[in-house]
């Protein structure tokens, strides 16, 4: 058995490939921001309650906080920094049209979670409030402002923007006709 | 958090061995409940055995039923269209519980493994028979207004957090384990979960290097279900009192009744007593009501967590409003 308290890991963030000695204990959280200085991911809570950690990792949205990053060898991990090569995300742009934010602390969080929450649904996830959902179809272009509430319930916004966030995801979610958003 | 190691051995064998060898070793898979405990110091291990490898993800439908290997996400069960269509009823608990980024890393053993969250457990710098044998349980005098009612003791009132669980529970499910010896059981919930007397440290009746596989579902009975959990916030928060109901009515008469309960107590609570009470009866208010009362009959309600009982008791009523006349109005 390997008795070290560091492992050589090998993680993609933003389609760069960082391979270093990783401490057991770090989190996906500390290696973003303390080591690869990429700060767009907000520690909030740092105990898995606030979503302001949220990042996509092999596609689905899950919280650095608490991700060992030593349990992501060869996973790929996308920040708010790394969502669209060419500048601005659509969701970016439409948190800027609806005014999603006021100190923007969670902002990069929800940007991360609503485009997995918006993958899940294209994928046909149901959720709690899915009417009927052993037999729902569900589609992400019709998708009520509840559902779009339900699936976003796990990042909080202490400025209480929630309204103009639900907008700013009803609107991309409105153009989806089953392309990549 | 002190320095700990990590393994990601191939085999089941191999990680049984690892976690066996040292007493403070643990099985690691989403992390999501256990790298929080770990930052909070209320568990404390030096070596992480992480299940990734193991081959722990089959998800297949048969005739006999389901097996939902342990590695499969929360959710990854919720949406699979299997699930959905036969046991609607595990969807919808696990749709009711914690949030869609949690859901996407915590596996199936994680969340019926998971640690309760009483606040005192929680907190190292106050005395927990959970976290400390022995040392005091200040929840019965302080703050159990989220704690148990049935099964607990004057050691411990934690409740066990899942809403998953309580679905399985009502189903029959049978939780499938790889004993550090090799040999294999198949353990219902209740003989899965132990309840606290004056070892709240122990949850459940596992050994050290013993592997939860996998889950399996009987065949669905096709009887209708529901999930209801009533919480401080509609999202994104633990249950005060949860119930999973299925029920069946022929000619006015409950023929399949299955009532299991979360929030309540230290594992998801299957109330046989209730159920034999409705039980080719007519699921009238007034019965579930005496029924309930029969089921809570043992509870040792604390000052401020009384109101569960008759939470339950009317959450009861509510589900089995929703579920019989529905079919009537179907025959």
């Amino acid at each position: 058995m390997n008795t070290d308290t560091r492992s050589m890991v090998r993680i993609t963030v933003n389609g760069k490939v960082h391979e270093q000695q990783i401490d057991h204990r770090s989190t996906l959280l500390d290696l973003l921001r303390e080591t690869l200085r990429l700060t767009g991911t907000k520690k909030g809570c740092d105990h898995g309650q606030c979503g302001a950690c949220t990042v996509l990792v092999d596609g689905q949205r899950v919280l650095s906080c608490l991700k060992l990053v030593v349990t992501l060898d060869d996973a790929s991990v996308v920040t708010i920094e790394g969502l669209d090569t060419d500048g601005v995300h659509p969701l970016q742009e439409a948190f800027v049209a609806r005014d999603a934010l006021q100190c923007g602390y969670c902002t990069p969080g929800q940007v991360c979670s609503a485009i997995g929450a918006m993958d899940e649904a294209r994928r046909g996830w149901p959720s709690l409030v899915t009417p009927d959902l052993a037999n729902a179809e569900v589609e992400l272009s019709t998708l009520s402002r509840e559902e779009i509430r339900e699936r976003m319930s796990g990042n909080l916004c202490r400025c209480g923007a929630y309204p103009s966030i639900v907008d700013a995801i009803e609107d991309v979610a409105r153009q989806d006709a089953n392309g990549t958003v | 958090m002190k320095p700990l190691s990590y393994a990601r051995p191939r085999t089941q064998a191999e990680a049984a061995a690892l976690v066996r060898r040292s007493p403070d070793a643990v099985f690691i898979a989403g992390g999501t409940n256990l790298t929080d405990l770990m930052k909070l110091d209320v568990v404390t291990p030096d070596l992480l055995v992480d299940v990734q490898d193991l081959d722990l993800t089959e998800l297949t439908h048969h005739e006999w039923g389901t097996v939902v290997g342990a590695g499969v996400t929360n959710a990854g069960l919720a949406g699979d269209i299997g699930i959905r269509r036969r046991y609607p009823l595990v969807s919808e608990a696990i749709l009711a519980g914690a949030s869609g980024q949690i859901r996407n890393a915590a596996s199936i053993a994680g969340n019926l493994l998971q640690r309760t969250r009483c606040g005192y457990f929680q907190d190292v710098t106050k005395p927990c028979n959970k976290r400390s044998p022995g040392s005091g349980c200040p929840a019965i005098a302080g703050a159990h207004r989220e704690l148990g009612v049935l099964g607990t003791s004057e050691h411990c009132v934690a409740t066990h957090p899942s809403d998953m669980a309580v679905a399985l529970a009502a189903l029959d499910a049978v939780v499938r384990v790889r004993r550090a010896t090799g040999s294999v059981s198949a353990l219902t919930l209740d003989e899965l979960y132990r309840l606290p007397g004056d070892r709240p440290d122990r949850d459940t009746t596992l050994e050290p290097g013993d592997l939860v596989t996998a889950v399996e579902l009987p065949a669905p009975t096709g009887a209708p279900s529901r999930y209801r959990k009533v919480r401080d916030r509609t999202s994104f928060a633990f249950a005060l009192v949860s119930v999973a109901a299925m029920l069946k009515v022929e000619d006015g008469v409950a023929v399949d009744v299955r009532l299991a309960y979360g929030g309540v107590a230290p594992r998801p609570w299957r109330a046989r007593t209730a159920e034999a009470a409705l039980l080719g009866e007519r699921p009238t208010d007034s019965l579930i009501t005496q029924a309930l009362q029969a089921e809570f009959a043992t509870a040792r309600p604390l000052p401020d967590n009384a109101f569960k009982i008759n939470l339950a008791a009317s959450l009861t009523r509510a589900v089995v409003r929703d579920l019989a006349p529905a079919q009537k109005a179907g025959r």
